[in-house]
């Protein structure tokens, strides 16, 4: 009964880290299109970024302290945000309405992008320090499970609860729905469609990097490809869930995040990924759409 | 009128490959002792090898207008199952590769079957997790099969003494020129054919092929499962040629690398594939060897450690193309000519 717990949390937790990633794949691709290849590489710059915040205020093999990590989530998002919009004002808007070729531009910004951490920093794994509350176990019905398990599901879900109110209810989240379902409506009604793209990009990329943070804190150590790895299970997310739909990425991200998890433990140890792109041909298969994914 | 001339530089470019390993010319700077060298001949077969590949996603890119992230499977494929086959159930080398286009081809019909039921990005998303599959299956090595990390080296007990051995890489050059040359000619073929131009049409504009009462499903699974047997070919060359499989030729980073070659290339022509791979590969290759020279790594860290790092180049220049020459080196080629001739046709005017 603990084991199963514990994977259940486990599970949820790698969920939250894709539902981070996904939910701003989701949004990006919804309003604009655009596959975005690129997302990895902010989630990696999210866990470079704070990487570096807390290693310079930590001695080497100790915990950062909590008021570091938050200046670490502060500098991960940030430079999420920054890297994200300056790849769509940059690299993107010259290539508006060529959607193949925004798709490529964005394959090699990520290329160049996860590399570039790399040439800073070399390809080797970097010990990721947390602070020592969030390093230790707790014990939940009999169930040791890791703090920072927990902290990265409840980021999540109150991500979540945000991204909802924002959308429901705030101008710039009803422009994103109607740019969503019909984005020459919205500009034939006189407003201004391109800032909402740099919006979405840019939240999108906060998004990601805020997932780099907790990513780092939950594998423990960070390495160039941790976000390129990560996305592949994001992109799986968002077809799943429904491009656009922010609900469908939260509960397809919850589906694959638990399967993974299960098949892992109770079956064979590389079963979990394989299990995860059964499910997405089973679902393109009876669901094209994806789950909660309109009609499109 | 003037009459079209034939252009014969391809002839002569074709005379130069296919001497390369009977000559010691030393090209300093390009390469690293005289041509024929072992290391040298093996850097262009490998180009050669990574040709037939962009040829084969080219097929699919370039001209069904399908963007596939899923070839690597293939094309791994064609580099892991013969090795399988040689290694451990010590098969000789003509079943191995029956078994190989036999595996290749149902896993291309099944994979295409599925994934060519959505589109778009979509199918560039499905394709990519297949091949994931593949990657992750490769990887984690069930029944001591595929290696692992470690990867598989290619037995020499069950192959022909002339594939065999350093002093022999100038024959697996000359085959591996001859498969290029082969695919080449097959793919042209089939692109003048009236399927091939029904492949065009389904890029241009599919709808309007289905309006014409064509099922382009149909098209697009043929045009599918060719290009993945063809890639599987490739792989078989590229195993040769390194003795050796190894998980980097299934990883999607490998498709990738051959969305690059075709962009860098240019699908605009035929050889355009081609000429990006055979770039593509030395670039890859020779910025290593430049940075570790003495030239580059004597600069400051700011500027050598990026240029130590191919794939950040790459990175850069795949962005840079898109961005200024979408249609590569063939499409600034060929626009250049035709703009050029259009000059000529109006003088006459």
């Amino acid at each position: 009964m603990s084991t199963l717990i514990f994977i259940t949390l486990t599970g949820l937790a790698l969920a939250a880290m894709y539902f981070l990633l996904a939910s701003g794949l989701s949004l990006i691709f919804g309003l604009m299109d655009v596959l975005n290849f690129a997302h990895g590489a902010f989630f990696t710059w999210g866990a470079y970024a704070a990487w570096w915040v807390i290693s310079m205020k930590t001695p080497v093999g100790g915990n950062a302290s909590t008021g570091v990590f938050l200046f670490a989530i502060v500098a991960a998002v940030v430079a999420g945000a920054a890297l994200a919009t300056g790849t769509e004002v940059v690299l993107l808007r010259p290539l508006y309405r060529r959607t193949i070729s925004q798709v490529l531009v964005t394959l090699g910004a990520g290329l160049a992008l996860t590399e570039l951490t790399a040439v800073i920093w070399k390809h080797d794994a970097k010990l990721f320090p947390q602070p020592r509350w969030m390093a230790t176990t707790l014990t939940i019905a009999g169930a040791r499970v890791p703090a920072n398990r927990l902290v990265l599901i409840a980021v999540a879900v109150l991500v979540l609860a945000v991204m909802l109110l924002f959308l429901r209810y705030t101008r710039y989240g009803l422009i994103v729905r109607a740019g969503a379902e019909n984005r020459e409506m919205v500009q034939a009604l006189g407003i201004d469609v391109n800032r909402a793209f740099t919006l979405v990009f840019a939240l999108g990329g906060a998004l990601a990097g805020l997932g780099g943070v907790f990513g780092g804190a939950y594998f423990k150590s960070i390495d160039p490809n941790i976000g390129t790895v990560n996305l592949i299970f994001a992109f799986i997310v968002v077809v799943i869930g429904g491009l656009g739909s922010i609900g469908g990425s939260a509960l397809a991200a919850a589906i694959i995040g638990l399967s993974q998890q299960y098949a892992n433990y109770y079956a064979a140890a590389w079963l979990g990924d394989f299990v995860v792109v059964i499910l997405l041909a089973v679902v393109l298969l009876v669901r094209p759409r994806g789950l909660l994914g309109a009609q499109r | 009128m003037t009459r079209r001339v034939r252009p014969f530089w391809p002839v002569i470019i074709l005379a130069v490959l296919l001497v390369v390993p009977k000559v010691g010319v030393h090209l300093p700077v390009l390469f690293d002792g005289p041509l024929n060298r072992a290391g040298n001949l093996q850097l262009l077969a490998v180009g050669f090898a990574f040709g037939i590949a962009a040829l084969s996603y080219n097929l699919l890119f370039g001209y069904t207008g399908i963007l596939s992230f899923g070839h690597a499977l293939f094309f791994g494929a064609g580099v892991y199952l013969p090795v399988i086959a040689l290694r451990h159930w010590q098969w000789s080398l003509g079943p191995a590769l029956l078994f190989t286009l036999v595996v290749t081809l149902a896993l291309a019909v099944a994979v295409g079957a599925l994934a060519l039921r959505t589109q778009g990005v979509y199918f560039a998303m499905v394709t990519l997790a297949f091949a994931q599959a593949g990657a992750v299956v490769v990887g984690k090595n069930p029944g001591q099969l595929t290696g692992g990390e470690e990867g598989l080296s290619l037995p020499t007990k069950n192959l022909p003494t002339w594939m065999v051995g350093v002093i022999h890489t100038g024959n697996l050059y000359w085959l591996t020129l001859a498969a290029l040359i082969v695919v080449y000619l097959l793919t042209l073929r089939m692109i003048t054919s009236p399927t091939g131009h029904i492949w065009e049409g389904i890029r241009e504009n599919e709808r309007r092929i289905e309006m014409v009462g064509l099922r382009p499903y149909t098209y697009k699974l043929v045009v599918f499962v060719i290009s993945a047997v063809i890639a599987a070919v490739a792989g078989v060359l590229y195993l040769f040629l390194s003795s050796g499989a190894t998980p980097a030729s299934v990883r999607s980073d490998f498709t990738v690398a051959l969305l690059l070659m075709v962009i860098i290339g240019g699908s605009g022509a035929l050889w355009g594939p081609v000429a990006g791979a055979l770039l593509y590969h030395y670039l890859n290759v020779r910025l290593t060897t430049w940075a570790a020279s003495g030239t580059v790594s004597a600069l400051p860290g700011v500027l050598s450690r990026p240029l130590a790092d191919p794939l950040f180049i790459l990175g850069i220049i795949f962005v840079l193309l898109v961005l200024f020459f979408p249609r590569g080196i063939a499409g600034t080629f060929v626009t250049q000519r035709l703009r050029a001739s259009r000059r000529v046709e109006n003088r006459a005017r």
